[in-house]
């Protein structure tokens, strides 16, 4: 009811155009993942790769997933420690 | 040899068919010789669209089946020369070819023609599977609604995954008038999200209403809008640059007597 009554008032100036933008945005990111699971596959192989730098991970044990809801989607990554390399020793730093 | 290129969309009635006989007569009047085939099993529409319906014989599925031979499904087009279209089957439904048939197909096809345009069923089922089988290139079109960009997005995707990769896109029933006022997506709206090449943008036009009465495509309307998008399109198939369609509607009567007494720029 506000809604409509706000848009009578032409308050709402919100353009369907950005709405529909907006929308198709979050579909999008949506129909993407679900419908690439290989991405998922090359993420977590690169996240492997990227962590191992600085730390001993236990990657069988890691998982990568996506959280779904309404309004957004989450990237959530369970990776388990094995080791941290002493600061000193980050040959990146270091090099 | 020849260059195959499929025209889909994901979402039915976005211009597919329309697209496809406008470009195709476009390419056979610049001189190339050209044929459309209908891959919509079942819902034949290219012919209607091209005034053709009274010729048919045979039809694709014919042909795959080896009812007949290519040259006799053929039909050419009186009125353009280099025209030609190969019908789909209506009494068939979309399994009645195969992807491998239709790559064997196309490459007949490829052999005595320029071009190969291939009308793709909606959906991401068998129809459209087919309709890749044997493609080179491929032109997505949609039209500036959510629901039409998403199936756009999906279908680039399953396009790269057949390794039929950057697609080129159309543009159509743009309305420049809703797009000014904020009620439509834009060009550039739309080139953001999918992240494809634009090949063309072609307006909302009733002049495709009347051609598609009279079975004649609009390209060959000097005054139609959608016609004048659909002939630079062609020529940026063959590979010339044309820029692109100022879409800026006429004024209208308000506007411009607003400006003659000052009421606005
Ligand atoms: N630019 C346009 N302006 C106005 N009407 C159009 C335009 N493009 C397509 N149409 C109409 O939209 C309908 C669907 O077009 P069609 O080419 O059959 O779509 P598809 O093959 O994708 O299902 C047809 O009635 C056609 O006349
Ligand atoms: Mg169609």
């Amino acid at each position: 009811m506000l809604d409509f009554l706000l848009k009578i008032f032409g308050r709402d100036t919100e353009s369907s155009k950005n709405v529909a933008k907006e929308r198709l945005r979050l579909v999008l990111v949506h129909d993407r993942t679900s419908v690439s699971p290989q991405i998922l596959e090359a993420l977590k192989e690169d996240l492997i790769k990227v962590i191992s730098d600085y730390m001993e991970i236990d990657e069988d044990a890691l998982e990568v997933t996506f959280d779904r809801s309404e309004k957004s989607v989450a990237l959530v990554a369970s990776i388990p420690i094995k080791k941290v390399k002493r600061t000193a020793a980050v040959s990146k730093t270091v090099s | 040899m020849g260059e195959v290129i499929v025209i889909t969309s994901g979402k039915g009635g976005v211009g597919k068919t329309t697209t496809t006989a406008n470009i195709g007569t476009g390419l056979a009047t610049m001189g190339y010789k050209v044929v459309l085939v209908d891959t919509d099993i079942g819902l034949r529409n290219l012919d209607v669209v091209l005034g053709l319906e009274n010729r048919i014989v045979y039809d694709i599925v014919d042909v795959t089946k080896g009812n007949c031979k290519l040259r006799q499904a053929l039909i050419k087009d009186k009125r353009f020369e280099g025209l030609h279209l190969l019908p789909a089957a209506q009494t068939k439904d979309k399994t009645a070819v195969s992807p491998e048939e239709m790559k064997a197909l196309c490459a007949e096809l490829k052999r005595d023609f320029d071009y190969v345009i291939i009308d793709c069923p909606a959906g991401i089922e068998q129809g459209f599977k087919n309709a890749i089988a044997g493609a080179e290139k491929a032109i997505v079109v949609t039209t500036p609604e959510v629901s039409a960009v998403r199936d756009a997005d999906r279908i680039i995707g399953l396009l790269e995954a057949a390794e039929l990769y950057q697609p080129k896109l159309i543009i159509n029933r743009l309305r420049p008038k809703m797009v000014k006022r904020g009620d439509m997506m834009s060009i550039e709206d739309i080139i953001d999200i999918l992240a494809v090449e634009l090949i063309g943008v072609v307006p909302e036009d009733e002049y495709i209403v009347v051609s598609t009465n009279r079975g004649e495509p609009a390209i060959l309307d000097p005054n139609s809008r959608a016609g004048q998008a659909y002939r630079n399109i062609a020529r940026r198939i063959t590979g010339e640059e044309v820029p692109f369609l100022n879409l800026e509607e006429e004024e209208g009567f308000m506007s411009k007597l607003k400006k003659i007494i000052g009421l606005s720029r």
